[in-house]
């Protein structure tokens, strides 16, 4: 017996300079941070205040910058395509061979899904929700880090397979039976699974911690309708969470016992049948697209009401039109393969119900829209990203409901007008919609804000890239081109597909901008230096210290209406004198620190690491290691510390003039 | 703004051109028919898509806080009336455009014969890695990575897969459709003009993918049927031991020609959707599936 699988050197491309060049480069910075952090004695603070935190605001901005850093890798990605695709016409090959190109463009499509937008919709969700809400924390908090760390555990997963072995060649949806063993026997296919499989548990973690929080964990006086438009937009998404993901998990359990234990769920041979994965695959797919959409929804929500002074028009429209987009987006996976043979009957009802969940979505438009009316808009960096999300969201739901339409879908399926389709809404709605609550939060998040100049350069650059780089894949949709093509025989695209080209270039002028944006702002932090409420705000969040302590809220708050801070503010002013509170301060219970959540993490690493090469004593040592470090946890005899009145007191002293109503 | 326009004027110039190749230059009645559908539902959405727009940007500008003419409304958050035209417009123009799905969706279903007074030709279709092979069952003959059709003669296709999923599309005949293996999808297109027409896979297969095209050759009926006699002849015979050679997987085939197929190959292919390495293993039901 091998005691190393199917791992051998032999599984390192040391012949392929791209990757191995890529792969340095990724080691050298990992190197470098560590040693920096190691030289500089800052591991006791990260491991004691950050790695081992289950403050949801830690955790939240830990999501954040994970989301960040796997942006840039999968950006790197798309750069490779748009140069592949820019110079590969006619006889030309371009530099990327095909089993490197179907693996980059693979890893892009994974890697933008699963761990850019969700882990930034997440970490939004983390850090904004319990303040919100005007309570301390989630429901478990350790469950929390747990969840944060599986996440960061497939995405180091997936960037070993950059070095180790290579990525699935199946495009990120992985449809059978390319991606049963016959067709994909390398390690590639497995990496993907298994990095999934483990963040998947992590996301239904957080699914089901966050659906508790919001229906359990309120401030006292909050009903239903007095939430936050964001807390409801959360609480669609995390349903949808609980309700989703768990199908995704069991699509990929039966493809790894397809490849693992000779099943035929999938496979041609034995009675599989691969349309059975394809309409698994979208029962959690089409969800999935409303999961990172609706969060962005409500962050736009929050910040068209505070820079426009004014409530949200039609709130309970609003809500209404949340919840029905999260039962209908059950009701249209179908809509993703109309070119799969079904009947005319069962094409038409989907096509009708994908364009019945346009309605809402609508809705919500126009009730943007006269939020604003009647306001004072301030043209702030949040409120730019999101008008430029209501402009170019309006034009990726028209073309969404044109390729609903199952004979316009016939043409347009599976082309670069469905891809340039998706990515105006994910970039124009969720990526806009996680920008315009990073500058919106920042504040919050870390007592200072973000600069100005920056941020506007940085959104004219995402925007006019976004233009350029996928109007043009419109037209080539148009002109049929279809997606996935490592090189082409058609010279009249070439013109097009440089421009794209150009565009991407613009796109990450727009991501320096803001990383330029970040630095400048830690620079001039003390300029830069803000109050609880930067931005004259309505709901809770703003009502406490920036940054809020780690209770949040030093008495939990009375919740008498919806805008509750906003509200408090108006009777204050219109009372003229202050009312004096006298405060008082009790001991405050806070969960402890703890390290399951990243040793859990480490074992799950070497589970997922090891069942991918096949070495089946380390993935028992593995899976050991994370049950122990569960059952250690369950056995712990206290979980809380407490902290002092004195210790409340004195900080709310220093912080209450700061959001003094 | 000024994006979204150039967005619907780069469109809109490409429909008034008529881009060369591409779904915007039909060449049969199905692939015209779609398009009709495309600027239907476009021209619908436009309209209302339009109008948003421009009073999205023009509402911000002018409520701009330094705008001291706009009127400030602080309390300005319900209203009956509006709510209703909020959810109505959307919800009329879905109607509109749900019928022009539901109706496009039995017209144009793409196992629907062509209503014609010719007889139509009947082609099979085989995606394998990585090449299209087409079979003419009634001409007994079948060729590789090209498919030469008679003009203004509707064509019949049944369409598998020996392994992998591709998809069949013909962009300037109309609708695309799946194919897998071990099942039968169906598809009914038609030249009407005389032409050369690119062909591609339009779902990702693998290594050779890219490679997957092949041109549609469309000929008046008269040629058709000397090229068919040409075609015929001896040669090398299509049957499985053939086929299994031909299913190993190669990219970038050259169009060529089979004189002669075994009956019933397809068949044969459908029910053992045979792996090029062991066809043995597998017994796979071509009843279940698409085709019912």
């Amino acid at each position: 017996m091998n005691l190393l699988g199917k791992l051998s050197w032999s599984a390192i491309p040391f012949d392929q300079p791209i990757i191995m060049g890529a792969g340095a480069f990724m080691v050298l910075i990992i190197v470098a941070i560590l040693s920096w952090v190691t030289l500089k004695g800052y591991l006791p603070y990260l491991w004691r205040e950050w790695i081992t935190s289950v403050d949801h605001k830690r955790v939240g901005v830990m999501y954040f910058l994970l989301a960040l850093v796997m942006l840039l890798r999968g950006f790197a990605d798309a750069i490779m395509m748009r140069a592949q695709q820019a110079v590969a016409a006619g006889s030309a090959e371009g530099y990327l061979p095909p089993e490197h190109f179907d693996q980059v463009f693979s890893a892009h499509g994974t890697i933008m899904i699963f761990f850019v937008a969700m882990p930034f919709v997440i970490g939004l969700m983390n850090f904004v929700l319990p303040l919100q809400l005007g309570v301390r924390d989630v429901a478990f908090p350790t469950l929390n880090s747990v969840s944060f760390w599986l996440t960061a555990s497939g995405v180091l997963l997936i960037n070993v397979s950059l070095v180790v072995g290579e990525f699935a060649k199946t495009g990120w949806i992985a449809y059978p039976p390319l991606s049963e063993l016959q067709f994909s026997p390398g390690v590639g296919v497995d990496y993907y699974l298994w990095s999934l499989q483990i963040s998947g548990v992590g996301t239904l973690l957080t699914g089901i911690n966050f659906v508790t929080t919001i229906l359990k964990l309120r401030a006292p006086g909050m009903g239903y309708m007095r939430m936050p438009v964001f807390c409801w937009t959360a609480l669609a998404a995390n349903l949808l969470i609980v309700a989703a993901f768990p199908v995704l998990t069991a699509t990929f359990a039966m493809l790894l016992l397809d490849r693992y234990l000779d099943f035929h769920f999938f496979t041609v041979d034995g009675q599989g049948n691969a349309m059975m994965y394809v309409n698994l695959f979208w029962v959690w797919g089409h969800p999935e697209v409303y999961i990172l959409i609706l969060p962005a929804f409500g962050v736009f929500s929050e910040v068209v009401a505070t820079f426009s002074g004014k409530p949200l028009f039609g709130y309970r429209s609003m809500v209404t039109a949340t919840m029905a987009i999260c039962v209908l987006s059950f009701l249209v996976w179908l809509h993703h393969f109309f070119t799969m043979g079904a009947s005319a009957d069962v094409n038409g009802f989907f096509g009708v119900m994908t364009m019945i969940i346009a309605v809402p979505t609508g809705v919500k438009i126009f009730n943007w829209l006269f939020t604003m009316y009647g306001g004072r808009v301030r043209f702030t960096v949040p409120v730019l990203w999101s008008l430029g999300f209501m402009v170019t969201f309006v034009i990726g739901g028209m073309t969404g409901v044109l390729m609903a339409v199952p004979p316009a879908d016939f043409q347009l399926h599976n082309s670069l007008f469905l891809v340039a389709h998706f990515h105006n809404v994910i970039i124009g709605g969720v990526v806009f919609g996680v920008m315009a609550g990073y500058n919106y939060w920042f504040p919050k998040a870390f007592g200072f804000k973000l600069d100005e100049r920056w941020g506007r350069a940085s959104f004219w650059c995402w925007l006019v890239g976004f233009y350029v780089a996928f109007m043009p894949l419109y037209v080539l949709g148009l002109m049929g081109m279809t997606r996935r093509m490592q090189h082409y025989d058609n010279p009249a695209w070439q013109p097009w597909l440089v421009v794209a080209a150009i565009g991407a270039l613009i796109i990450l002028a727009g991501i320096v901008c803001q990383i330029v944006q970040l630095v400048v702002s830690i620079r001039d932090r003390e300029l830069l230096r803000v109050s609880g409420d930067p931005w004259n705000g309505r709901t809770l969040e703003w009502s406490t210290a920036s940054p809020p302590p780690a209770w949040n809220f030093a008495v939990l708050p009375d919740v008498a209406e919806r805008d509750t801070y906003w509200f408090l503010k108006q009777r204050a002013s219109a009372e003229q004198a202050q009312p004096v509170t006298q405060h008082q301060y009790e001991p405050i219970e806070m969960p402890k620190n703890s390290a399951v959540g990243v040793v859990n993490a480490f074992f799950a690493v070497v589970a997922g690491f090891a069942l991918i090469w096949h070495i089946w004593w380390m993935a028992g040592l593995g899976l050991l290691g994370t049950f122990l470090t569960i059952l250690v946890f369950a056995f712990r005899d206290e979980d809380e510390i407490q902290v002092s009145a004195a210790q409340v007191a004195q900080f709310d002293r220093i912080h209450e003039p700061e959001v003094a109503i | 703004m000024r994006h979204a326009l150039l967005a619907v004027g780069s469109i809109a110039t490409l429909t008034l051109t008529g881009c060369s190749e591409g779904v915007l230059s039909p060449q049969g009645p199905i692939a015209s028919a779609e398009r009709q559908v495309l600027f239907n539902s476009l021209g619908i959405m436009l309209a209302i898509v339009i109008p948003t727009v421009l009073a999205t940007l023009g509402v911000a500008f002018w409520f701009r806080s330094s705008n001291s003419r706009a009127r400030y409304m602080p309390d300005f958050e319900y209203s009956g009336r509006l709510e209703m035209l909020v959810w109505s417009i959307p919800a009329m123009t879905v109607l509109l455009v749900g019928g022009v799905a539901w109706v496009g969706s039995h017209d144009l279903d793409p196992r629907k014969p062509i209503a014609s007074a010719v007889n139509p030709v009947r082609v099979q279709v085989i995606s394998l890695d990585w090449k299209w092979l087409f079979i003419y069952p009634d001409q007994g003959i079948a060729s590789v990575n090209q498919l030469t059709i008679p003009v203004g003669t509707p064509i019949s296709f049944e369409l598998t897969s020996s392994g992998v999923m591709n998809s069949f599309f013909v962009p300037q005949l109309g609708s695309q459709i799946y194919t897998m293996a071990g099942m039968v999808t169906r598809l009914h297109l038609q030249a009407d003009h005389p032409g050369t027409y690119r062909g591609l896979s339009a779902n990702f297969s693998g290594d050779g993918f890219a490679d997957m095209r092949f041109d549609v050759q469309a000929v008046p009926a008269e040629t058709f049927a000397q090229w068919v006699d040409g075609a015929r002849g001896t040669g090398p015979l299509l049957d499985a031991a053939s086929y299994t050679e031909l299913a190993k997987p190669t990219k970038a085939v050259a169009p060529f020609i089979y004189p002669a197929v075994a009956p019933d190959l397809f068949n044969g292919i459908l029910s053992a959707a045979m792996p090029p390495h062991d066809p043995s293993r597998l017994t796979y039901l071509g009843s279940q599936g698409a085709e019912k």
